[in-house]
């Protein structure tokens, strides 16, 4: 009975009590939430293009960060170091494509999806080789990145909101938007969904694979360098990083792995989901649940719902 | 010349149906068990402990995967929690019942394994393909995490780790610090020999096949009276047998105690990546594999200090860790490009070459 | 090599039948209102033109899809739905318009695949490959060989069926299905993609099958010839709906069945 207790009321009557504390669970969960929809946004970039499930999207997300932080703390100015990180994202997509995708290009997807992980593997050992493995800080103010918290006198109680959190969660929702757009207005848009219904048939109308292949992975690499620039500048840029890119995986469960929309509800499900469970239901269990709270949560909801909120209900034939 | 089909006439269909039909190969593999026994006794502390037990452990742990991944077609990334319940199952086991052999814990201990194994399977008869995968993500994060958070585990030790009491068979130190590289090797061994062919009886037999018709096409399966649930959670069960066993073995006889981040993702990429270079759907891609990525880095670490000390260059331990992810990542895309069925089918096309040597074909 | 298995139901007693069955998918109906009967021992042909729901409707029979009306009574048991491991257990196998073989396994092994469902020896043998399991395995193994010769597909006993050409594909298909021992075999186009010899040969082991073994088979099929010569009734639907029922010589001079798909004789 006391269990019971602890666990459908205690916590919520927590929440009542100070609702200062709620909120402040509330918006930290909700910039994570937004940082988990962007990492997820590079994976439904590429899998929408090529129908690839990119695993080393993490670990782009770590290098790309790495080489900024790198080239700034070699003298190279912030600006110009950003611009060479964009580059050596091209460098990474071009690549990729070269050296992955064409070779494979008629593998069955679970293939292409293993040959992900060898390229993260290859890329945490180069990333370390080059740059070290102790955590580096993200050169926030050379970046023009906010620093410094409002406070704010809410419920009884303070409110505290990291101006960078807010920068974050404004960029991100930029980037997001502009990448929505991107995909359904442009002609490469176009292209891009043609291509992740059937290459076949988008190479019957003359869509060049393989350029549309390069430029939805530099996408990506774009996406995965703004989401290591300001997961960095909040935790600290090291190779931990890539397990947090792992938590993409339940928000792409969540909102279905072709789905703009659906990658930023996931994300905020998750993001704010961990947060609430590990604030008020943490304790009972001795905290640390965020680890695997997401995934639980996927889990569960896979069991209801095998193709995600948003996803296409998967229908066999035989 | 040396390696002939012809001549060997089958006369009964269980000699049809042997797994070795051919002389050759029969004798290959007593050879090789023979010398494997001798390695003992010849063989350096150095090569045993650093080398050889380990191999045979994630041997062992990879033939775990590959049933579940290889022959059923169910993406597993929770191979490192699995086996890490079968060493603390194996530990609780052991310390609160010294008196019976500890070998009867060892192989009790797999039985924990297949318990949760299955029980995170439950979930593939909804989910398929890399959904399933997530599902065991979470396997792994919940069971590593508590790993850490329940003292009871670890018997309420303040290090939070595992350590490998002093345990002997027959009077011989089998584990502990007592135990020689020779005795230890020759357990895991044995076990391992034992358990490969348990798992070729499987694989050849009614179960092996149910397998495999519900990885190539369930659906057909089905309507064929293939039971698709209990076919998937058996693979689960014996799956986790086979990988709580090697955590067992992994803590027990080669690392002799643990931390409890052994167990943890990048343990089950590397027993996944194994199985995918040593072949998936094969037991001797396991040992392949196994070998490939393990041993690899060992002999890297011999020959490239060897290769640049000459020159007055030397590199650090953390380099060639460094190295080995990236050799490793570099070949898992080479080999999914070049030989998608890995290592062991190179093996077999190998074997049919020497079938008909010295002529092209 | 099969004892039979019902002795009340003497041929011409109904071994199956369809009543009012529809089948719908979202918006698009694949059956609507079809009736029909399959006689013990006979072989009926379902035909029509693509799209009108055949596959649909041996796919209800055999449990795949539920429909959303209608029942299916089988072996004298009504069912709104038959589940996959009932069919099979209650005696339906199947071939399929796609050939859903085990593509890496041997033509053999994905005839053993079929006896799967009489293999009872526990797990415990199953681990040494001894007693039982094994004994159990040569029994199998024997009534698959007398399959394979019955189709003479000895040759490609140890191929993996992924390498074998289509029309070999179809005959390992159709030794799966018989080595379920089934008493209603369901074949979705059998003869799809042979050339001619290839077709006598697939009709020869049809009949064989049926004046053999007493095996009831429904089967769809595009080329008339076929029909006309194999089957002993013949079903036609049409855009999900039945629009003739009969004997092959009634069928072939129903004016509603040459509008449809039959054509006239220029």
């Amino acid at each position: 009975m006391d269990i019971l207790y602890k666990i459908f009321v205690e916590p919520f009557v927590f929440m009542g009590e100070a609702p200062d504390l709620l909120l402040q669970t509330l918006w930290e969960g909700l910039v994570s939430g937004v940082l988990y929809a962007l990492i997820a946004l590079g994976f439904v970039l590429i899998f929408k293009a090529s129908g690839v499930f990119n695993f080393a999207q993490g670990i782009m997300v770590v290098f790309s960060a790495l080489i900024l932080v790198g080239l700034h703390e070699k003298g190279v100015p912030a600006l110009l170091a950003l611009i060479l990180a964009v580059g050596a994202m091209l460098l990474l997509a071009v690549t990729v494509e070269r050296v992955v995708l064409r070779p494979l290009v008629n593998q069955p997807d679970i293939i292409l999806f293993m040959a992900t992980f060898g390229l993260t593997y290859f890329l945490i050992g180069l990333g370390e080789l080059i740059f070290g493995g102790n955590p580096k800080e993200m050169i926030t103010g050379a970046l023009l990145l906010p620093h410094g918290t409002t406070e704010v006198e809410m419920f009884g109680g303070l409110v505290r909101f990291q101006h960078l959190d807010i920068a974050a969660a404004v960029i991100a929702s930029i980037m997001i938007g502009v990448l929505a757009v991107f995909f359904s207005k442009t002609r490469i848009g176009r292209a891009l969904r043609a291509v992740a219904d059937s290459h076949k048939a988008a190479l019957s109308v003359g869509i060049s694979l393989n350029q549309i292949w390069v430029i939805v992975w530099f996408a990506s690499g774009i996406v995965a360098l703004v989401a290591g620039i300001m997961w960095g500048a909040r935790s600290g840029v090291s190779f931990s990083l890539q397990i947090i890119a792992l938590k993409a995986l339940p928000v792409l469960i969540l909102g279905g792995f072709t789905s703009i929309p659906g990658a930023i509800v996931g994300g905020l499900i998750v993001g704010v989901g961990e947060k609430l469970g590990e604030f008020y239901w943490g304790p009972l269990v001795g905290g640390g649940v965020e680890t695997w709270l997401a995934y639980v949560i996927a889990l569960l909801f896979l069991l209801y719902r095998p193709q995600g909120l948003f996803g296409e209900k998967i229908i066999e034939r035989i | 010349m040396l390696y002939r089909e012809a001549g060997q006439f089958k006369s009964t269909y269980p000699a049809d149906m042997a797994i070795f039909p051919l002389r050759e190969d029969r004798i290959g593999i007593a050879v090789i068990v023979v010398a494997a026994y001798a390695l003992a006794f010849v063989g350096s502390g150095f090569l045993l402990q650093a080398v050889l037990i380990p191999f045979l452990v994630f041997s062992l742990a990879a033939i775990g995967l590959n049933i579940l991944t290889g022959y059923a077609g169910l993406l597993s990334l929770g191979t490192g929690a699995f086996m890490g319940v079968g060493a603390y199952a194996c530990y609780k086991l052991m310390t609160a019942f010294p008196g019976v052999n500890v070998i009867v814990w060892i192989f009790a201990s797999g039985f924990f394994s297949a318990a949760i194994g299955a029980l995170f399977g439950l979930p593939s008869l909804r989910i398929k393909g890399f959904y399933l995968a997530v599902a065991t993500l979470a396997a792994q994060f919940f069971l590593q995490w508590c790993f850490i958070r329940i003292p009871w585990l670890v018997n309420y030790n303040v290090s939070g780790a595992l350590d490998a009491p002093l345990r002997t068979f027959f009077g011989i130190p089998i584990i502990g610090a007592t135990a020689t590289p020779q005795t230890r090797y020759l357990v895991v061994l044995t076990i391992v020999i034992l358990l490969t062919w348990i798992a070729s009886n499987l694989v050849h037999g009614r179960i092996g096949r149910a397998w495999i018709a519900i990885r190539d096409m369930d659906l057909a399966a089905e309507l064929m009276g293939i039971r698709p649930l209990q076919t998937k959670l058996l693979a689960f069960a014996v799956s986790s047998y086979y990988c709580g066993v090697a955590g067992a073995l992994l803590v027990f006889f080669w690392y002799g105690g643990a931390e409890y981040d052994v167990f943890n993702i990048n343990q089950s990429f590397f027993i996944l990546f194994m199985v995918i270079i040593g072949g998936l759907g094969s037991l001797i891609g396991s040992f392949f594999g196994a070998a490939l990525i393990f041993i690899m880095p060992i002999v890297l670490g011999i020959v490239i200090p060897a290769i640049l000390s000459p020159f007055g260059l030397s590199v650090g331990a953390d380099v060639i860790e460094h190295l080995r992810f990236m050799i490793v990542g570099a070949l898992i895309i080479f080999f999914l490009i070049v030989e998608p069925h890995g290592l062991a089918r190179l093996w077999q096309i190998g074997k049919q070459k020497l079938l008909v040597w010295p002529f092209p074909y | 090599m099969r004892a039979p298995d019902n002795p009340v139901a003497a041929k011409g007693d109904v071994l199956l039948a369809v009543d009012n069955v529809s089948l719908g998918f979202g918006g698009v109906k694949a059956l609507s209102d079809v009736s029909f009967d399959i006689r013990k021992g006979e072989i009926r042909a379902i035909i029509g033109p693509n799209g009108a729901g055949k596959t649909s409707m041996l796919n209800c029979i055999n449990g795949f899809y539920y429909p959303t009306e209608g029942r299916i009574t089988f072996k004298g048991v009504k069912r709104p739905k038959m589940r996959p491991y009932e069919a099979a257990r209650g005696g339906i196998a199947r071939t399929f318009q796609n050939v859903a073989l085990f593509k890496s396994m041997s033509t053999l092994d994905n005839i053993m695949a079929g006896r799967s469902l009489k293999m009872k020896a526990n797990f415990f043998w199953q681990l040494f490959r001894h007693g039982p399991a094994m004994t159990e395995e040569v029994e199998h193994r024997r009534l698959v060989e007398e399959i394979i010769d019955f189709l003479e597909i000895q040759h490609i006993r140890r191929i993996p069926v992924g390498r074998l050409p289509y029309g070999l594909q179809k005959r390992v298909e159709l030794g799966r299905a018989l080595a379920m021992e089934p008493d209603l075999l369901l074949l979705d186009e059998p003869m799809a993609g042979m050339n001619l010899e290839e077709k006598e040969d697939m009709s020869r082991f049809i009949l064989e099958v049926n004046q053999q073994f007493g095996t009831t088979i429904a089967l769809i099929e595009h080329d008339m010839g076929v029909v006309m010569d194999l089957s002993d009734r013949v079903v036609v639907l049409e855009y999900g709906r039945k629009i003739a029922d009969g004997t092959p010589d009634m069928v072939k001079r129903d004016q509603r069945v040459i509008d449809a798909y039959l054509g006239v004789a220029h």
